[in-house]
């Protein structure tokens, strides 16, 4: 086999990957870090499951959590009856309970939803989503009506000491899971069906024109993206050891598009920053705001409208910069972006904190703290500095991002063969 | 049998307004056949027909003597028959290599394999290879499709059209906005691709025509009136009149 540097580099993101997943719990030695990291460790599988049908296969889907919701119902129950004693499965591999699951809804669903592409599709997609939902609440016998279904993780006899008791038991079982899946995942992208969805995506006229039925493509492409769907939800429920409604529920479907646009649908490793991101937003920053879910859908605004491309895009965009040396022309532009940008950022986190706090409590606690200053929201100051650093912010940044666009606009053409 | 494609009192409606009425015509296998006409006359209509992109309304289409008619058009390229657009139609995401290797995976048998891994499909990569150095776009390998000239996009079109393999093959107005060399070299490319195989196609530029075509039909408001030799149809006068009262220039 001949030499390709790019091999090497996939290598090496690989191993950096399976190292960083692995030692990560010795340096964040928290129980919170764990459960961040188990979450994201979980949601980076759904999230990429789900970047095979919108980033691959262009497909937005709107009810994902069909999928894996259904395939964490299935491996509860198997769970339930392992710990009955009336069914032997070793819990390491519940989650492939989840996963044939959701392979087997993928199959029915998936029939119905990719009959069609684009806005139809989508629109399936959500039909089948609310329809799951209903039945969700509808059949209580097997959905545990609003309460869900609960189960305890810890059964059977202990293997090689495991149990699963700890938190960093099933941390490293997700792991295990989650690196096998971004493999398996990441190798259908290098298949002739994975290339065919890209095609699909592409130009579906064209693909029907070199002997592909589309329809087939977006099926199978489903299927396989149930599959892991499923997978993930096996393992949500092991690591929360309750399932209910709100696991196929339509805020589960919207959480994992948003995760996956913010990282970027167009790259594979796109989803994976998106969902690490995505978590941080909302167990880190809703930990110190009741507003964090303003500022989640904030971020998804300002990344549709000047990144579309998604958080990996504007990694991507820097490497040519990088490897043609001219990243020194960027550095000032973006120290002044960025400086300006945080001053606006402070503005506006100020003004939504204040105006949420006055609204809610102004009359009984109206003392409050931000960014290590202590007021009172019925004070006008507080609102005079606020709004100032949100206008001189805004106005601010526009000039910072002229100067963005004109170090750019110089990198491109220096880029395209020009002296300048 | 020697006849690779056959129409059968073909006809296409839109609605009360009939495009393509009753076309009749036969191809001999290894033919280059060269379909003509005024705009309007329905050329891209009777290969839309053929390649199944639209139904037929009438008549019938046969392909190595079996009917085709009602295929959709991936069953049709499955059955050899394979066809460009008049607008670039490629995947414009992929690289030049990515689009030519898509249009070889199914007549390799791969299908829908997620078994596979591409880099290890020596027989695909290798025929796309191969094709990229015969439509001269070797070096552009790796480029985005949506990136190349129009020149360059012209010759990624006729090169997906090609790579499958398809043994009947339809080209839509392949030198469409060319320059008078990049014509040139798209006619050395067409002659070179069409080597053995059946070549139908539609084109405006008569020197393209007369240079490649071993049989012309002409057609007039969905009707063909002449279906001859270069020669022949040149001296002939219905088509003389079809184009406006001149004669038809080489």
């Amino acid at each position: 086999m001949k030499y390709s540097p790019l091999d090497l580099g996939r290598w090496i993101v690989w191993g950096v990957t399976a190292l960083l997943m692995i030692v990560l719990p010795l340096i964040f030695t928290e129980g919170f870090a764990l459960t961040i990291l188990s979450q994201i460790g979980v949601g980076i599988i759904f999230a990429l499951s789900y970047n095979m049908l919108l980033g691959q296969g262009g497909m937005l889907s709107f009810g994902h959590a069909v999928y894996s919701g259904l395939g964490a119902y299935f491996a509860i129950h198997a769970l339930n009856l392992i710990g009955k004693g009336q069914f032997w499965f070793p819990v390491t591999l519940l989650p492939l309970v989840g996963g044939v699951a959701g392979l087997v809804f993928g199959i029915l669903f998936g029939y119905v939803t990719t009959k069609k592409s684009g806005t139809t599709f989508a629109m399936i997609s959500l039909g089948i989503g609310e329809m799951v939902f209903a039945c969700s609440l509808m059949f209580p016998g097997f959905f545990g009506g609003e309460g869900g279904i609960t189960t305890n993780r810890v059964v059977g006899k202990a293997f090689l000491g495991v149990t699963y008791g700890s938190a960093l038991e099933v941390y490293y079982l997700i792991v295990a899971w989650a690196f096998a899946c971004m493999v398996a995942m990441f190798a259908w992208t290098q298949t002739p069906l994975g290339r065919m969805a890209n095609a699909v995506r592409d130009n579906p006229e064209r693909a029907e024109f070199v002997g592909y039925d589309t329809q087939m493509v977006r099926y199978l492409t489903l299927v396989l993206s149930s599959f892991f769907a499923g997978i993930a939800g096996g393992l949500s429920c092991i690591n929360y050891e309750i399932v209910s409604a709100e696991n196929v529920g339509a805020v589960r479907s919207g959480g994992v598009l948003l995760a996956t646009f913010i990282g970027g649908a167009g790259f594979f490793f796109g989803p994976i920053l998106g969902t690490v991101i995505f978590f941080i937003m909302v167990i880190a920053v809703g930990a110190l705001t009741k507003a964090w879910l303003f500022y989640l859908g904030l971020l998804f605004l300002v990344m549709v409208l000047y990144a579309p491309g998604g958080i990996a895009s504007l990694v991507f965009m820097h490497l040519p910069v990088l490897k043609a040396r001219l990243m020194g022309r960027l550095w000032r532009p973006y120290a002044a972006a960025l400086a300006t940008g945080l001053a606006l950022l402070a503005g506006l986190v100020s003004v939504v904190e204040i105006t949420y706090h006055y609204s809610l409590e102004a009359k009984t606690a109206p003392d409050m703290a931000l960014f290590g200053f202590a007021f009172n929201v019925t004070d006008g100051m507080p609102w005079v500095i606020s709004i100032g650093l949100l206008v001189a912010g805004f106005i601010a940044s526009r000039f910072s991002w002229k100067l963005v666009g004109r170090a750019w606009a110089d990198i491109t053409h220096a880029l395209q063969g020009g002296t300048s | 049998m020697n006849t690779a494609i056959e129409l059968k009192g073909v006809k296409k409606n839109f609605g009360n307004t009939e495009i393509i009425r009753g076309v009749s015509l036969s191809i001999a296998r290894g033919e280059r056949h060269a379909i003509i006409g005024p705009n309007g006359a329905g050329k891209s209509t009777l290969f839309n027909l053929v390649s199944g992109r639209y139904p037929l309304s009438g008549g019938d289409i046969l392909l190595d003597g079996t009917s085709i008619a009602g295929l959709k058009p991936f069953e049709i390229y499955r059955r050899g028959l394979s066809r460009s657009f008049q607008i670039t139609n490629i995947f414009h995401r992929l690289s030049v290599f990515e689009n030519i290797r898509c249009a070889v995976l199914w007549s390799l048998g791969y299908k829908y394999s997620f078994w596979h891994r591409l880099g290890g499909l020596k027989d695909a990569n290798r025929r796309a290879e191969e094709v990229m150095e015969s439509i001269g776009l070797k070096r552009r390998r790796d480029t985005y499709a949506g990136t190349l000239s129009y020149a360059e996009q012209r010759a990624l079109e006729i090169g997906v059209t090609i790579a499958g393999g398809a043994d009947v093959i339809l080209l839509d107005e392949p030198t469409a906005g060319m320059s008078r060399s990049e014509t040139r070299d798209a006619v050395d490319l067409i002659r070179k691709v069409s080597e053995g195989k059946t070549l139908i196609m539609v084109e405006h530029d008569m020197g393209v025509v007369f240079d490649l075509a071993d049989r012309i039909s002409v057609l007039v408001y969905g009707e063909i009136i002449a279906s001859d030799a270069p020669q022949n149809i040149r001296g002939n006068k219905a088509v003389q009149e079809a184009y406006l009262g001149t004669e038809v220039h080489a």
